[in-house]
Parts: structure tokens; sequence; C-alpha cells
């Protein structure tokens, strides 16, 4: 294998500027798109687990519609096809004043697909609990709402600490899929690396370590957390 | 908005789209095949007593887990070439990024599955005077899998839609192929409508596929 | 047939049994009672190898349990043991549940193997369940043919861990049915458990045990009759009030 290995590459303008900005990139996209996806998906689990069969159903349709199509096509049909199905003036506005209109858009594409993800972990959540809590909580005679605000959210948010922290680094890993339509992320930049210097051995570890450095953070973070806010004697579900 | 949708241009390109759908769904069999393979080796590895491999095992696969996907596609297009010392097809590259990629994956969900198998079952079967062997084999594994057949199909379904992700290096699979007509012939909004509802509809079938199976083997 | 000499174990560095000693002759029942956490499920398990013990000699019929030599599935294949979760396999038929082991380990003819399990279905009161998956049964009947299943394998001893803990009330007299009748059958038996009553109609020594040690080992008529240790009487005036 005949290779120039250069690993000062990394550190050279403009490509050590490249890096960077890619990664600060990776790291903007993935919490805000976590923020819309940790309230919006606990809209939907919480609404899954009701009484009312409406509200059942527009969760499950939800679910469903974001689970079973690829990530990057959605993210293709919010860039591409979306601004071509609104009304003609909303659909110029979005193709023409829209501020950051790619990174907008992954943003809104992810944090929507990944709320669907987090709607089935605090659904699990709730559920795990059981109807038993559930009828407790209603027995003393507090409201429905009251019941999941001081009985059910509590506890669940509390197991799913695990699972949710894996969502949090599911988006930060799906967040290079914002690359397809020009956002320029670290995996994005690492690409760029290459076919500028052909230094891809250099550029790509670049990038993993990144990677692999954020995702091991959080894992510490989460299990501290996981500790501090632990019901004694519980068990928390597991991470998948 | 949908006045001037165009069915027309997806008959037309028909064929062209067929043979994409073929690479997509080949590169998914194939991935699912050898990833289960490699997956089932690590996993052992992973249980083995012997801790230098189950460390080496694990570090595989919390490496592969904390990358995206599109990284390793990048690193394997780039590197399976140097590698081989000559170039490969985008095609033979992107294989062996899955394969590598999936078998992660695949590795922890079998080892959770067996490690699901109550310990009271593994006294109960030594207690007998099963061996560490009759006891995998009659009373573990067997149990084992049913736990994990569900979730391993569920993990294909995902791989179905992660196969999209060739698109970055441009190797021929529905979503390019949809991409390069709707590009071709103007028709953004038809193709890529088409394209997501034949990913939706085959993977909602799976997976109600995948519930239907659940059912019948919760005895 | 089962001796224990000073027997110790730790967990970590929790000592979870303190040199416990004891003897079980051939044909007697022993029964093992005690508050949780006294370690006489952990002591049990170590009779037949499921559990290592760090100190200590356990032998059965000669064979000493802790030595590195011992073929411990062969051992076990000699003991029958039965758990407090029942532990049936739940993807086999009752009937295979029964077969098994004695198809793999004690390498039966198929003829034969089941031969004897209808036999012990039927001892158990269980013939026609035979074809059904463990899940179908309920708990009494699950831990009968538990008990049917280690039977199967025509042990020197048989063990049970709190074989009645996990039933439903009318269900346990059906279970300690089948255990007097196979303690009136001359089995040797080693007991962990709260039914006093069943201690009282069949066992002939009954071991009290407290955080870790053997606190009282002695005949049946003595434990219920005379002075008992201060924990001893505690613990028997408090699962003797019902």
């Amino acid at each position: 294998m005949n290779y120039n290995w250069d690993w000062g590459v990394l550190i050279r303008e403009p490509y050590f500027e490249w890096l960077v900005s890619g990664f600060l990139w990776t790291i903007s996209v993935s919490i805000a798109a976590w923020i819309l996806a940790f309230s919006l998906g606990s809209v939907v689990g919480i609404a899954r687990t009701t009484d009312s069969k409406i509200l059942r159903g527009i969760g499950t349709c939800y679910v469903e519609t974001f689970r079973n199509i690829p990530l990057l096509v959605q993210m293709f049909l919010w860039y591409f096809v979306f601004p071509e199905l609104l009304p003609d003036d909303a659909g110029m506005w979005v193709k023409r004043e829209l501020p950051m209109p790619e990174f907008t858009t992954a943003v809104v594409c992810l944090g929507l697909y990944t709320a669907s993800r987090v709607a089935e972990q605090v659904r699990a959540g709730i559920e795990a609990i059981g109807q038993g809590q559930r009828n407790a909580g209603l027995a003393m005679g507090l409201t429905p709402a009251q019941v999941y605000r001081y009985v059910l959210l509590p506890v669940s948010y509390r197991i799913i600490v695990p699972p949710l922290t894996s969502e949090f680094l599911t988006i930060f890993k799906n967040s290079s899929l914002a690359l397809t339509i020009g956002v320029l992320e670290t995996t994005a930049q690492a690409r760029q690396i290459e076919e500028y210097t052909f230094q891809g051995f250099e550029a790509f570890t670049a990038a993993t370590l990144l990677y692999i450095v954020v995702t091991s953070t959080v894992m510490l973070l989460m299990k501290l957390i996981e500790g501090r806010v632990r019901i004694p004697g519980m068990i928390s579900l597991g991470a998948k | 908005m949908f006045g001037d949708f165009d069915t027309g241009v997806i008959f037309d390109n028909l064929n062209f789209l067929i043979e994409g759908m073929q690479l997509t769904l080949l590169l998914t069999v194939i991935a699912i095949g050898g990833g289960l393979v490699l997956g089932t080796l690590l996993a052992l590895a992973r249980l083995a007593p012997f801790k230098p491999l189950s460390f080496i095992a694990g570090t595989y696969v919390n490496f592969f887990r904390s990358m995206p996907l599109i990284l390793v596609i990048f690193w394997f297009y780039f590197l399976v070439p140097h590698i081989v010392g000559r170039p490969v097809g985008g095609f033979y590259s992107v294989l062996v990024a899955f394969v590598m990629f999936e078998a992660a994956y695949y590795c922890e969900i079998m080892r959770a599955g067996i490690q699901s198998v109550r310990k009271g079952q593994i006294y109960a079967g030594q207690a007998l005077g099963l061996t560490y062997a009759q006891n995998m084999r009659y009373v573990v594994l067997p149990q084992a899998f049913r736990n994990m057949v569900p979730i391993l199909m569920t993990q294909a379904i995902i791989l179905f839609q992660d196969t999209s992700l060739v698109y970055v290096v441009g190797v021929k699979d529905f979503l390019v192929s949809a991409d390069l007509v709707a590009n071709r012939e103007n028709r953004i909004l038809e193709m890529f409508t088409t394209v997501a509802l034949v990913y939706f509809v085959i993977c909602l079938s799976g997976s109600l596929l995948v519930k239907r199976l659940q059912r019948k083997f919760a005895q | 047939m089962i001796e224990l000499k000073d027997v110790s174990k730790w967990y970590d560095d929790f000592q979870v049994l303190d040199n416990c000693s004891t003897q079980v002759e051939k044909g007697d029942v022993v029964v093992v009672c005690g508050p949780s956490g006294s370690g006489k499920s952990t002591l049990i398990k170590c009779v037949n190898g499921l559990e290592p013990f760090q100190k200590g000699e356990i032998f059965v019929d000669g064979t000493s349990v802790g030595d590195k030599g011992t073929n411990l599935p062969q051992l076990r294949s000699h003991i029958g043991m039965v758990f407090q979760n029942f532990e049936l396999f739940p993807h086999i038929s009752v009937l295979d549940n029964i077969k098994l082991a004695q198809l793999k380990v004690l390498r039966r003819s198929e003829q034969e193997a089941q031969q004897n399990a209808m036999r012990l279905l039927e001892r158990v009161g269980l013939v026609d369940q035979a074809d059904k998956h463990p899940a179908q049964l309920s708990g009494g009947q699950q831990q009968r043919v538990a008990i049917g299943r280690a039977l199967a394998m025509d042990p020197i001893a048989m063990l049970f861990d709190e074989p009645t803990s996990a039933l439903d009330p009318e269900m346990i007299n059906e279970v300690l049915d089948v255990m007097v009748e196979l303690a009136r059958d001359g089995m040797t038996m080693m007991v962990v458990t709260h039914e006093m009553g069943f201690a009282r109609r069949v066992a002939d020594r009954v071991i009290f045990m407290d955080e870790g040690r053997i606190e009282e080992d002695c005949s049946k008529e003595e434990f219920f009759t005379s002075e008992r240790g201060e924990r001893a009487q505690i613990f028997l005036s408090k699962i003797l009030e019902h």
C-alpha cells in the first residue's frame, strides 16, 4: 500500500478550520434537532397512552409514517418536495427567504424523524409502569392529567434515561445525513479534505475520533445522570 | 400543486427503477447474511470466558456503533481499493462497509438475547446434569433464539432503509436511480413521492409481519 | 449420604455461609428453615455444586463436591433438585421436559425415556397434561412436573429449594402431598421450606439457620417441643401464628 502519510494536514489551515467548523455544525444540528425531537416525541408518546382513540390513532400514524421511510428519503422530501407542495406564497418564502435553509431543513427533518423514536421510548416507559399505578392515582381523585404529571411521568422519564440517551446519540450520528443537502458538518468536511489533499486516512480518522469522543462523553454523562435520578430499588429499561 | 403530477414518467422509467431496487435488495440480503455470520462470531467472542477475545470483540462493537454509517461508507469506499491494491467498484466497497457495520448491531442483539434467558433455567439444566454445551444447545439457545428473532428481523428492515445511504458514493440503488430520473426528466415531486411510497409499503408490511410472528412465538 | 463440613462462602466481602456442618443419612428427611437471607437457599445450592464455596467440604455419597477433579454434571445427574420458580423449560412440552435429561445425560433409549416419563406423570397425577407446554399449566401443576423431571433421573437424593413459596395457597397442598409420599417411600430429602406442617409430618430432623450459621440441628420432636435458642423461638412464633 503506497500512501503518503501526512498527519500534519489536520492542523494546517484551512483544513483545521474546516474540521472545527464541521464539528460545530454537527453539534448545532444535533442539539437543535434533539430539542424538537424530545418535545414533540414526548407529546406523541403520551398521546399514544391516553384513553382517547383519536389521540392514539394520530400518534400511531405519526410514528408509523416516520419509521417506515428511510431518513435520507425524508431529507430529500423536505428539501426538494415540501416547498413545491406549499401554496405559492408560502412556497416562495421557503425557497427564498428562509434563513439558513439547509440547516433548518436538516433540523426539521431529523427532529421530526427522531420524535417518532422518542415517542416509542416514552410510550414504553409509561406502559412499563403499568395500569396499577394509574388506577391508584385515579382512585385518589387525581384527574388524568394530574396522574400523568405526578405519578406516571416522573417515574417513566427516569427509567428511560438509557434509551433516551441512545436516541440522542442516534441523532448525533444521523446529523451526518445533513451533508446530502449541503450542510458542511464533520463527515462532509472530512470528505472534502480527502478530495482536496488525498489524505483520506488522516481526514477520516479525525472525523472518527470526533464522533467517538462525543459518544463516549455522552455515555459517561448518562451514567452520571442515571445515578443521580435513580429511584432506589428500580431498574431502568435498557438502552438499545 | 398536484395539478400536473405526471405518473407517466414513473412508467416510462420502470425498468431502470426496478434495476435500482434489485441492487437495493441484493445489497440488503448480502449485508444481512454477512452481518449475521460475523455478528454471531462476535457475540460468541463477547460471551467467551477468554478475556482478551471478549475485549477485542467488545472494542469492535463499540467502535462501529459510535460512528455514523455514512462515515463508515466513506471509510471503506476510500480504504478498500488501497488494501486490494487496485480500484474496486463502489458496490463491493459499500458491501464490506455494510457487513462490518451491521455485524456490530447483530452482535448486540444476539448477546442480549442469550443473556435474557433466566439464570434459573441455566441452574435447572445444570441440576439435571447437562454439560455447558448441552445446556446451551437444548435449554439456552432455543429460548434465546425465540427472543431474538423479532428484533433481528426489525434490524433487517432498518438495514433495508439504510442501504439508501449508498447515495453518497453514487452506487445505483433504488433511491439513486429515482434521483437520476428526477433530475433528467425534471420530475422531482413524482419520483421522490414514489420512492417514499414504495419504501413505506415495503417497510410497513415487513414490520406487520414481524408483529404477527411475535404473537405466534410468544406462547 | 450427604455430608457438610465447615462450609463457608463469601460473595465478595459479604459472608453468606459461616462454618456450616451437618449430615443427612440415607432415607432421612431434613428440613432447613430460617428467616430470609439466612443462607439456606445458598447452602442447598452448594450441595450439588450450583454455587461454589470457598471453605470446607461437601460429600455426596462419598464424592467431594468442591474437589476440582469431580465431574459435576455426572454428580448432579444423581441428585434431583426442585426450584422455587419451577424452572420447567418453556419451549418444550411437559413430557419432553421429563425426557430431556434422560435422553441426553443418562443416554436412555427413546422408548425407555418415554415409559419412565409417563410413569412419573402418573405418579404426580398429571398424565393428561403430557403434551401441554409449561405455560399452560398452573403453578402447582408445574411444580409437580418439576418433581417428576427430577425423579426421572433416579436420584439418590432430592434437594428442594422453597418448593411451595411461589405457589398460591390452594396449590401448596397438592405439591406437599407428592413430597410426603416421596418421603414415605424412603427418599433422602433436604428441603428448604417455611411449611412447618410438612416438617411436623415427615421430617426426621430440622435445621434452623440464621445469618449464614446453623443455629439449631436436632430431631423433629426436639425442635418443636423443647426450649430452642432465642432466634429460633422468634422465627417459629412468627410463622406458626397462621
